[in-house]
């Protein structure tokens, strides 16, 4: 049947991925470490009826050839790491990181994932885990009765216990960063895993070797532009309009020749 | 009667693929640093016994359309848009160089430096490979400063310089991958004077309004071809009518 007809429905499909895009982006304009997502559009093969440059006779060539498009298609959906703005919370478990790297989480299922979220909490153990009780790694406990929790800007974390005058070194908080943090899988939870796209994590230090520091008392907020973001809606609702007003123009040149002969 | 059914035939299917032409420009209205397809119609005589009569439409896509699309802002370091005429070399699934107008980077896992649509990005010799780095800058003239691992932002150092090209226009032709490569198959050379920004995406250059209207144009243009078609039927049943009063 007509190409065009499945040309301008690869319009409708990508558009409506960008939408989910733009809408996850929107949802999630008040998540903490929430990075915002881009939908990557790429023209899909072209169909090559006839060759240009083919020989129309013995002495003569064919000056233009034909080849048909065949529509787009998103060919990634990936995530800018811009620093988000830092919100002060004045939560001595906030912390956000400023700069490159990410929070190391265990998942229950024993597996490393990433975070920009330092919204942190502690569990019944005293550990310090995330808001999903995902715990931190490497384990930090915090003992009974600390009396105030200090998180230096390179991840020294130290309390101060009843009856002590010098605060106690209890971990360190080590960041992680990849080559192509963009190639990370965005899992929810805020969580990404590592994949084959963004190389191995290389945890180290905050503050050095590259890894932003590490700022107490505040959380990352999301970096979803909102005027960007609406801006990109109507872009994308009038450009799946027209590709609709593709198939219904398609849709009555098949009705045209089906009324008339 | 034969002739003028299969001519109006053949004027028909080829509306169908002009308009496949229009449609494909419309799906990418969002794909960055895309150029739209030109089509147009050229007559192809059919030579041999009886009258001259049968001349077929047959559409080309005649070539690209190579204005410049509107520059939107990201912000993104790895986004660059090319002011002006030029294009940014990227090896193709093949190894050969072809060209585009995309400008949205990524570093791969290797510290290879791809397009959206993952071909590598061409350097002064081969694809460009970055060191792991703390920050990036991609120049004016597409040379990228990094400020590798570890060291202090003191160290900015010349990684390599993106190779952008500024072949005559004419001389390209768009692939089945939808990549422009030199027509005569030649690599073309790099040109300081091609200048990009940071920080943007060119977008699509097609003209939304242009495309509509030729949408509509063509619908008609197919309508008109089967009431061409109609009228040979018509003229089919009266001559049978014809006939068999006598």
């Amino acid at each position: 049947m007509s190409q065009a007809l499945w040309v301008a429905k690869t319009g409708l499909d990508a558009q409506q991925t960008r939408m989910a895009v733009v809408s996850n982006n929107l949802a999630n304009v008040n998540t903490t470490g929430f990075k915002q997502g881009r939908a990557v559009f790429e023209d899909l093969l072209y169909q090559n009826v006839r060759q240009s440059g083919g020989s129309s006779s013995q002495d003569t060539i064919l000056p233009t050839g034909m080849n048909l498009g065949t529509g787009v298609r998103v060919v990634a959906t990936e995530k800018l790491f811009t620093q988000g703005s830092v919100l002060n919370t004045e939560n001595s478990l906030d912390v956000a990181i400023n700069g490159r790297g990410f929070l190391q989480i265990l998942k229950p299922d024993g597996e490393l994932a990433y975070t920009r979220d330092g919204a942190m909490r502690l569990n019944d153990q005293g550990e310090l885990v995330t808001s999903s009780g995902y715990i931190v790694q490497p384990g930090i406990s915090i003992p009974e009765g600390a009396q105030s929790i200090t998180i230096g800007s390179d991840g020294i974390v130290s309390v101060k216990l009843a009856g002590q005058t010098t605060p106690s070194q209890v971990g360190v908080l080590e960041t992680a960063d990849f080559i192509n943090p963009v190639g990370l899988q965005a899992i929810g939870e805020n969580l990404y895993v590592e994949t084959a796209a963004s190389g191995p994590a290389q945890s180290g230090t905050p503050g050095l070797n590259g890894l932003g520091t590490i700022v107490q008392g505040a959380l990352e907020g999301s970096n979803v532009n909102v005027v960007a973001e609406l801006v990109n809606m109507i872009e994308t609702q009038r450009a799946y309009e027209m590709n609709s007003k593709a198939i219904s123009t398609n849709d009555q040149m098949m009705q045209y020749i089906n009324n008339n002969l | 009667m034969d002739e003028l059914i299969y001519v109006a035939m053949t004027g028909a299917k080829q509306v169908e693929y002009a308009q496949t032409i229009n449609s494909n420009n419309l799906a990418n209205i969002s794909t960055t640093g895309f150029r739209a397809d030109l089509h147009s119609f050229s007559s192809i005589p059919i030579e041999g016994p009886g009258v001259d009569s049968r001349v077929n439409a047959v559409v080309d896509s005649y070539g690209t359309d190579f204005s410049k699309g509107p520059i939107a802002n990201t912000g993104r370091s790895l986004d660059v848009a090319i002011q002006g005429d030029g294009f940014i070399a990227v090896q193709a699934p093949d190894g050969s160089e072809a060209y585009t107008r995309s400008g949205d980077l990524r570093v791969e896992p290797g510290g290879l430096l791809s397009t959206g649509a993952g071909h590598l990005v061409m350097g002064d010799g081969g694809p460009v490979a970055l060191p792991p780095s703390v920050s990036l800058l991609i120049g004016g003239d597409g040379t990228i400063s990094v400020q590798p691992l570890g060291a202090g932002p003191e160290t900015l150092t010349i990684a390599d310089r993106i190779k952008l090209v500024n072949p005559d226009t004419s001389l390209l032709e768009k692939g089945s991958d939808g990549l422009f490569y030199m027509a005569d198959g030649t690599i073309a050379d790099a040109d300081a004077s091609v200048k990009v920004t940071g920080g943007a995406l060119e977008q699509s250059n097609v003209n939304v309004a242009k495309t509509l209207v030729n949408m509509i144009e063509l619908a008609r243009l197919y309508e008109m071809q089967i009431n061409v078609i109609k009228t040979a039927q018509e003229n089919a049943d009266t001559a049978a009518q014809v006939m068999s009063l006598g």
